[in-house]
């Protein structure tokens, strides 16, 4: 890749291994788009990179004020990482409410780039402020960088046919091209990016491309910097082709690919909830890989579809975050009782009810297992990084086929809008689960909840002659599958439907101990806290602690080999965006062993040194 | 082992034993529902019922098809994700007032108002038989039942006019004791394409005896009742001497020569309307027959092009081009 022109080579480069960068604006300032772009290039770099979006539930709550603010924060390295940081090392504030939101986060030393042509007295009353906080000292400590971004685009654009309004709208490339100059990293991507984006609209794509290079120029004109900085790629990650994906990505595709592998198509039955709607999005765009999507007119109507797709032979899939569970829960028990696949996705989210729409939360786990009435044993996945998202689909797909059950895949906010680079598969590689259809009465006559050694009933396409039958969510008789009251019936089928379920964990593995097989804590984690806890471990074990980590993916049924891995640990630290509920399922499955909760509800993810301060805590140091 | 004989009403009754009340309105539909079926040239492999919960609801069990007994309320959302998983299939829901109209009210909704090619028999008994007795949504005001002891004061609903309202293409109304009008009826909605709601009166023997027996009784039912057949003049009572005449949005008794002929299949759905109106006024005959059959965009059918044309224009999506597209790099 060429380098737009060759400004700035007279000032010194910096090299650094890790950086962190956090755009924050007003929820209609494009502080998104400015953040995936970045990412998206420092990905075509070969950086390793994680993101972290934030953003409010209001589409555009009122502009200027804190409630408004949008931030997205990422990380590229040229080693490995598992979040996207603590602590940003520059933190871009479009506006006083955009800075004082976040200023906080900002790293001691840090970097703060302020648009000062947001920063009129008004501006600082809209966001609530009683002071200017470039003047009051809020910023003392910070490397302070002013720059009026309103009144550059204003002149970059001069003559530009958009209207002032839609000028200004430009301030964000200018932003993302200023910080490109800062980080040394090309502009052809997002040219490219916005060319295709705006293909029928060229003026736009000529304004944003000349406020982008125009950010870019100043860099160098207009001596902000003492500096230009560099991250290497990434020389660590695995040999491989890599793209850039989000967790909804990922587990859109995991889906489509698993229905496959199965030899199945989707479909998929989904009611839009936050932040699980982009997944519904993405299939109703994949119609040539036969997904029948179907936008249902509520959550119970959209799980309802699904299971009538799955009747028909399709790999019935719903998607859903907490309150979309709730409703869901009756159809649920509904699949159980008529043992048929579906895969049941629940983007996480902060609750209870309405609770935090677009912040992330692992709160629904004890939900997912049990929250359904009567004995409803379904199986539970949790993807732990955006890409993992990606095999837990697949994975998902997998149980529901060959043991004819509904399975829950829990991802969470934090997943679903954090990218990563995914290591793109190989195809021939991956793990085939073909489904197998009955189409012919075997002898002695046909029993629909006869069952086969993974205690699975057969799978029978409405539309096959001479195996017409009924099913539904009346108890059903062994074999025959008639309506039963019979007692003793009742108490078998309850039993067999929770041994089935169980019966997942023949086939699954026993997760590894990343780190000394014993010790003196194991830190065991389920779902997003993976990162956070993959870089707190790797800290403990540079400071010489004898610490190590396992993560379950499968977290019910629980993996066999638990027990005696928990026996060689001093003690068991659990984190979870919960209460304990992880922590919670182990005290009763595994009563021996003590489990330390580590509780944090914020809608954020852990930070690696909170994780790293509790370990001290509890290794005494 | 495709099925080319025809089949008889007996080939479509399952092996289990009924159980509705003896006297249940809901045999008689069960039994014309089993010979009207029969004579759709339609293998039994291809036919698939799908019922919420309630007395109407245990119909998939009698019937020697596929089946599916859902839960409360939710049959039509099974139903649309059956019929656009496999178009192929005749897809029959069994409902009932409080299962159709009550709990599943968005669902009914939702399937008239896509049009998605699937027949809804709604059972309306105006009463909670499976429970025991409370009031429905569609019982009448002043109707004492154990959650009303005092009388409902709970306005009720109009299926036909909630169907209307919901744009179904096919909307017709019967009555369980009147056999050859049930089986006229279940044999046009079976031709439709599209969506079809009948309306059938069922009288529920025990909670809610006799609620239909002022128009329905075999004795009052030529004068209470008019037959809206397409194409047809509007006339009623036992020699046919008496005919309606819609103006605007009014409805007048006129003699039999002046009557006008219905027509089911006019642009605007008032028509239709006005005469689900004269539910409320006992003076007028009872609107029985088909009150609305229009052709429209088929949803499983938009749908499944969709498919098709996605696969015409792409091609059949290979798994390698779902992960490897759009912007990648290498690392070596």
């Amino acid at each position: 890749m060429t380098q737009t022109r060759n400004v700035g080579a007279e000032l010194p480069s910096q090299q650094f291994e890790n950086v962190v960068i956090r755009f924050a604006g007003d929820s209609g300032d494009g502080m998104q788009i400015t953040g995936s772009q970045f990412t998206h290039t420092a990905a075509l770099l070969g950086n390793d990179l994680a993101t972290f979006p934030d953003f409010p539930a209001e589409i555009r709550a009122p502009a200027g004020t804190q409630p408004g603010v949008s931030g997205f924060q990422v990380r590229f390295s040229s080693s490995d990482i598992h979040t996207p940081g603590d602590r940003p090392d520059v933190l871009v504030a479009m506006n006083p409410a955009a800075l004082i939101v976040n200023i906080k986060d900002l790293a001691p030393g840090g970097i703060v780039i302020v648009n000062t042509g947001q920063f009129t007295e008004r501006d600082v009353a809209k966001a609530g402020l009683k002071s200017n906080p470039m003047t009051d000292g809020t910023l003392s400590g910070y490397r302070k960088i002013e720059i009026d971004i309103n009144d550059r685009v204003k002149r970059a654009l001069e003559g530009s046919p958009l209207s002032p309004k839609d000028v200004q709208r430009c301030k964000n490339f200018y932003t993302l091209g200023l910080m490109y100059w800062l980080y040394s990293r090309p502009l052809d991507p997002t040219v490219a990016w916005l060319k295709d984006k705006f293909s029928k609209k060229p003026e736009l794509a000529e304004a944003n491309i000349k406020a982008l290079t125009a950010g870019f120029n100043a860099g160098d004109i207009q001596e902000l910097f003492q500096a230009r900085y560099e991250v290497a790629p990434c020389t660590t990650m695995a040999p491989g082709t890599y793209k850039n994906i989000t967790g909804n990505e990922a587990l859109a595709i995991g889906l489509v690919a698993g229905a496959e592998l199965a030899g199945l198509k989707v479909f998929i039955g989904s009611y839009p909830i936050t932040p699980a709607s982009s997944i519904l999005e993405q299939l109703a765009s994949y119609k040539n890989y036969g997904v029948i999507s179907f936008q249902a007119e509520d959550e119970i109507a959209a799980i309802c579809s699904a299971i009538g797709g799955s009747y028909t032979g399709h790999l019935g899939v719903t998607t859903t975050s907490g309150p979309g569970m709730a409703l869901k829960g009756e159809a649920m028990g509904l699949a159980v009782s008529l043992e048929l696949p579906l895969v049941i996705v629940d983007v996480q989210r902060g609750g209870p009810s309405t609770g935090l729409p677009t912040k992330t939360e692992q709160a629904d786990l004890l939900q997912a297992i049990f929250g359904r009435n009567s004995e409803a044993p379904i199986p539970v996945l949790a993807a732990s990084t955006p890409s993992d998202a990606f095999e837990c689909a697949v994975e998902a797909c997998r149980i529901a086929v060959q043991y004819m059950t509904p399975v829950i895949l829990l991802s969470d906010g934090y997943i679903a809008n954090g990218a990563e680079p995914w290591r793109l598969p190989d195809v021939d590689k991956l793990p085939r689960f073909p489904a197998k259809f009955t189409t012919v009465a075997p002898e002695g006559g046909f029993l629909p909840y006869a069952r086969d050694e993974k205690r699975a009933r057969p799978w029978v396409k409405p539309g096959t002659p001479g195996l017409e039958h009924r099913i539904g969510g009346l108890e059903k008789a062994h074999l025959t599958g008639h309506i039963s009251y019979d007692p003793e019936n009742h108490d078998f089928m309850v039993r067999m439907r929770a041994a089935k379920v169980a019966g997942v964990r023949d086939t699954i593995p026993t997760p590894a101990v990343v780190g000394e097989p014993q010790g003196d804590l194991l830190v065991l984690g389920w779902g997003s806290t993976y990162g956070s806890i993959a870089s707190a471990v790797e800290i403990a074990r540079h400071k010489g602690q004898k610490v190590s980590r396992m993560h379950l993916r499968h977290v019910w049924p629980l993996p066999a080999g638990l027990d005696e891995i928990f026996s060689r640990f001093k003690a068991i630290l659990i984190p979870e965006m919960n209460l304990g509920q992880l922590a919670r399922l182990l005290r009763s499955e595994y009563q021996r062993h003590d489990f330390i909760s580590y509780s944090k509800v914020q809608g954020l993810p852990f930070k690696t040194f909170e994780l790293n301060n509790k370990i001290d805590a509890i290794l005494g140091k | 082992m495709a099925e080319t004989q025809a089949l008889t009403k007996k080939d479509l009754k399952s092996d289990q034993d009924v159980r509705w009340c003896p006297g249940c309105g809901d045999y008689s539909i069960l039994n014309s529902v089993q010979g009207v079926l029969a004579g759709l040239g339609i293998p039994r492999h291809n036919m698939l019922f799908v019922s919420g919960i309630g007395c109407s609801s245990r119909f998939p069990y009698y019937m020697n098809t596929y089946g599916m007994h859902s839960i409360h309320g939710r049959a039509p959302a099974f139903a649309t994700g059956i019929k656009l998983a496999n178009p192929e299939l005749s897809v029959w829901i069994a409902t009932g007032d409080g299962d159709g109209l009550s709990i599943g009210g968005n669902h009914l909704a939702h399937i008239l108002r896509r049009n998605v090619d699937v027949k809804i028999l709604l059972f309306n008994n105006e009463i909670y038989g499976l429970t025991k007795g409370q009031y429905s949504p569609t019982s009448k005001i002043g109707l004492k039942t154990k959650t009303s002891p005092m009388g409902s004061v709970d306005r009720p609903f109009n299926p036909v006019a909630f169907a209307l309202g919901c744009g179904a293409t096919f909307v017709a109304r019967t009555i369980d004791t009147h056999l050859k009008h049930m089986e006229a009826t279940l044999a046009a909605a079976a031709a439709h394409k599209g969506s079809a709601l009948i309306e059938i009166y069922q009288n529920c023997v025990i909670f809610n005896d006799g609620t239909f027996d002022a128009i329905a009784d075999k004795t009052v039912r030529d004068d209470k009742t008019i037959d809206l057949e397409p194409g047809k003049p509007m006339l009623y009572g036992k020699t046919r001497d008496r005919g309606l005449k819609v103006e605007g949005f009014d409805v007048r008794m006129v003699p039999a020569a002046s009557a006008d002929t219905w027509k089911a299949d006019t642009s605007s759905a008032g028509p239709a309307f006005v005469m689900s109106q004269l539910d409320g006024d006992p003076t007028m005959p009872r609107p029985i027959g088909i009150f609305r059959s229009v052709a429209a965009p088929i949803f499983n059918d938009g749908v499944n092009a969709q498919v098709r044309d996605a696969i015409a224009k792409k091609g059949p999506g290979k798994l390698r081009d779902l992960f490897y597209n759009g912007d990648m790099w290498q690392v070596t």
